[in-house]
C-alpha cells in the first residue's frame, strides 16, 4: 500500500462531500414550502411574528449566504438545533444512530451468515435442483417490494399468530434482552432479504469464476482434498470481489432503513428523517443526509483499502 | 461437473446476424421468456382495463359499503371498504405503475447515455467534469432524497417520473462512458472521421449502436427498480395520490384491514412482485442474449 495514494484518495473525499452538501442544501431549501408554513394559517401568529421567526432561523438571508454559514458551522461540528424540537441536532442524531446501527448491523450479519454459505453451496452444486431453486428464490428476493413483505409478515406473525410484536424497539415497561430480540426479528429479517439474495448470487458467480481457473485444476491435480480446494483455493479468492459489493451495501443499509424503520416504528435515523421531513426541519435533514453521504464515501474509501490488503495482486500507484 | 468438456464454437453459423443470434440465445432462457410473456399480458391487461372489467376503479357498490368483502365470482379479488372492485383497481393501478416504471427508466437511460457518451467521447475536461459530477451524485443517499423531494413537492405524475428518472442515471452514465472509451479509437470510428463525419454522427450513428446491448439490459432492470420505488413512495402517501389507484397506494388503504381482510393487501403487492420479477428475468435473459463476448 502506497502512502501517498492513500492520502490522495482520502483528500478526494473533501471536494466530493462539498459537492454533495451543495446539491443537498440547495435542493432542500429551494423546494417550495418551509419550516414556518405550519404557522401560516394560524390566526394568532401575525405576519410580523412570522417574519421574526424567519429572521431568527436565518431563513431571510440569501440562500448562498445561508449555505456558507451552514457549511462553516457544520464543519466545526456545530450542527445547530432542530427547528421542530429545539434539541441540538448532533445529540438527536447520535441518539437515533444507535437503534439504526443495531438494526442494520443485525441484518448485515444475518445476511452475511446466510448469503455466503448459500452462494457457495449453489455454486458447488451448479445446475442441480438446489441451484435452480436458489437462483429462483434469489430472484424473488431481489424483486421483492420489501414494504409489502413487511406488511405481509406483520399480518402473519404479529396479527394472526401473535408470535412477534408488530412494531417498536421494545415493549414499554419491559425492554429486557428477550423482548428486544423479539422486536428485532421481523425488521432485521426484512432488511436482510434483498442483501441475502443479491450477495448470494454474487458469491455464486464469483465462486464459479474462480473454480474454472487453472490454479484450481492444479490444486486438484496435485491431489488436494476437494474440501481444501474449495475453501482454501476457491473460496478465499472468490471472496475478493464479494467484499467490495458487501462493503458498498453496508452504507446503503444506513440510508435504506428509512422504509423498514417507518413500517416497524423503529426509532432510528430513518424514522427521524421522515419526522424531520414533515416539519421541514432543515438542520436535521441536512445532518442525516450528510451522515448517509459520509457513510457512502468512507465505505467506498475503506473498500479500496481493504481490497488491496486482501488481494496482493492489486497495487495502487 | 469436474471433467472439463471441450466446446467448439464453430458449430454456430458465422454469418448469423446480431439480431438472429440474440433471439436464438434469448429462446434458451426459459425464465426470460416467462417474464416477457407475463409483462405482455400485464401490459395488455393495463391497456384494456376498462374492457376487461365491467366495473370502474372508483365505482362503489353501496350494498357493500363499510367492510371489505372476500374474493367471489362477482368480485374476483373482493372489494374494499368503500365497495370498490379490487380487481378493477389493481388493473388500473397497473396502468400507472407500468407507465411510471417504463418512463422513469427511459429518462434515466436518456440522461445516463447522454452524459456517458459526452464524457467518453470527448474525454479531457469534459470527462473530468461530468464524471466528478456523477461521483458526487453517487455519494448522495438517493432513497432518502427521493422521499424528501416527493414529500416536499407533492409531485404530479410527470414530476414523479422526473424525480425517479432524474436520480437514477448514474450507473448508465458510467456504463456508457466505458463503452465509448473502448470504442472511440476503433478503425470504423477513424474511418468515419476521415470521411468527415460530424462528432454527433460518430457518437450516435457509429459508437452508440455498438454499445446498445448493455444499455438495453440496464434500462430493463431500471424499470423494475422504478416500479418498486414508485410503489414505495405511493405506499407512504408521497407518490401518486388517491383517488388514482396505483399498486402502492392500494396497499396503503388496505393495511388497516390486515386482520380482517388480508387479501386486500396481498394482491397489489403480489402484482408488484410478479411484475418486477418478470422484468428482472427479462433483463437477465437480455444480458445473455446481447452479450457480445459470449
Amino acid at each position: 500500500m502506497n502512502f501517498s495514494y492513500l492520502t490522495r484518495r482520502a483528500l478526494v473525499t473533501i471536494p466530493l462531500l462539498l459537492g454533495v452538501s451543495l446539491i443537498l442544501f440547495f435542493v432542500l431549501h429551494l423546494a417550495p414550502g418551509g419550516p414556518t408554513d405550519v404557522y401560516a394559517d394560524n390566526p394568532s401568529v401575525s405576519p410580523a411574528a412570522l417574519e421574526n421567526l424567519k429572521r431568527e432561523l436565518g431563513l431571510d438571508q440569501p440562500l448562498p449566504l445561508q449555505y456558507v454559514r451552514w457549511l462553516a458551522a457544520f464543519a466545526r461540528g456545530e450542527w445547530g438545533f432542530s427547528i421542530r424540537s429545539g434539541q441540538p441536532v448532533l445529540e438527536t442524531a447520535l441518539e437515533r444512530v444507535v437503534p439504526t446501527l443495531f438494526l442494520g448491523g443485525t441484518s448485515f450479519v444475518l445476511a452475511l451468515l446466510l448469503a455466503i454459505p448459500l452462494g457457495i453451496f449453489s455454486a458447488l452444486k451448479r445446475y442441480s435442483a438446489t441451484d435452480y431453486v436458489f437462483t429462483f428464490v434469489s430472484f424473488l428476493g431481489i424483486s421483492m417490494p420489501i414494504f409489502w413483505l413487511a406488511l405481509m409478515l406483520q399480518a402473519l406473525f404479529a396479527v394472526n399468530l401473535r408470535w412477534l410484536p408488530s412494531a417498536g424497539l421494545e415493549t414499554i415497561g419491559d425492554g429486557g434482552f428477550l423482548d428486544r430480540l423479539r422486536h428485532l426479528i421481523l425488521p432485521a429479517s426484512i432488511l436482510a432479504v434483498a442483501n441475502i439474495a443479491s450477495w448470494g448470487r454474487f458469491v455464486r458467480s464469483s465462486m464459479l469464476d474462480v473454480l474454472g481457473l487453472d490454479y484450481i485444476r492444479t490444486a486438484r491435480a496435485k491431489g488436494l482434498s476437494e474440501r481444501l480446494v474449495t475453501y482454501r483455493h476457491g473460496f478465499r479468492n472468490a471472496l475478493i470481489p464479494v467484499v467490495t459489493i458487501i462493503a458498498l451495501d453496508f452504507a446503503g443499509i444506513l440510508s435504506g432503513a428509512v422504509i423498514t424503520e417507518t413500517i416497524f416504528a423503529w426509532p432510528g435515523m430513518g424514522r427521524l428523517f421522515i419526522e424531520a421531513m414533515n416539519g421541514r426541519d432543515y438542520p436535521v435533514l441536512m445532518a442525516l443526509l450528510m451522515i448517509g453521504s459520509v457513510a457512502l464515501v468512507f465505505t467506498n474509501l475503506l473498500t479500496d483499502l481493504v481490497y488491496s490488503l486482501i488481494d496482493p495482486r492489486i497495487r495502487y500507484e | 461437473m469436474n471433467n472439463p468438456t471441450l466446446e467448439f464454437k464453430s458449430s454456430k453459423p458465422r454469418d448469423e446476424s446480431f439480431l438472429a443470434r440474440a433471439v436464438r440465445r434469448f429462446r434458451k432462457h426459459r425464465l426470460a421468456q416467462f417474464g416477457l410473456v407475463m409483462l405482455m399480458v400485464l401490459g395488455l391487461a393495463a391497456i384494456f382495463a376498462p374492457i376487461i372489467s365491467s366495473y370502474t376503479f372508483d365505482g362503489q357498490d353501496s350494498a357493500l359499503l363499510g367492510q371489505p368483502t372476500a374474493p367471489n365470482f362477482k368480485h374476483l379479488l373482493g372489494t374494499d371498504q368503500l365497495g370498490r372492485d379490487n380487481f378493477t383497481r389493481i388493473l388500473h393501478g397497473a396502468r400507472v405503475s407500468l407507465l411510471v416504471g417504463l418512463s422513469s427508466a427511459l429518462i434515466a437511460t436518456f440522461l445516463g447515455t447522454l452524459i456517458g457518451a459526452l464524457a467518453g467521447f470527448y474525454g479531457a475536461w469534459v470527462d473530468s467534469v461530468l464524471m466528478r459530477f456523477t461521483d458526487v451524485v453517487l455519494s448522495i443517499p438517493i432513497l432518502p432524497l427521493v422521499i424528501a423531494l416527493s414529500g416536499f413537492l407533492r409531485p404530479s405524475l410527470p414530476l414523479l417520473v422526473l424525480i425517479i428518472g432524474g436520480l437514477g442515471w448514474m450507473g448508465t452514465a458510467r456504463l456508457v462512458r466505458s463503452q465509448f472509451l473502448s470504442l472511440r479509437n476503433t478503425d470504423y470510428v477513424e474511418a468515419s472521421k476521415a470521411l468527415g463525419g460530424s462528432n454527433s454522427r460518430i457518437m450516435f450513428r457509429h459508437i452508440l449502436p455498438n454499445a446498445i446491448g448493455p444499455i438495453v439490459v440496464s434500462t430493463t432492470l431500471a424499470v423494475g427498480g422504478a416500479i418498486i420505488l414508485e410503489s414505495a413512495l405511493s405506499f407512504f402517501g408521497l407518490g401518486v395520490q388517491p383517488p388514482t389507484p396505483t399498486w402502492g397506494n392500494l396497499l396503503t388503504g388496505s393495511s388497516d384491514f390486515l386482520e380482517t381482510a388480508p387479501w386486500l393487501a396481498a394482491f397489489p403487492g403480489l402484482f408488484i412482485l410478479i411484475t418486477v420479477l418478470s422484468v428482472n428475468f427479462l433483463g437477465d435473459g437480455l444480458r445473455d442474449a446481447l452479450d457480445p463476448r459470449l
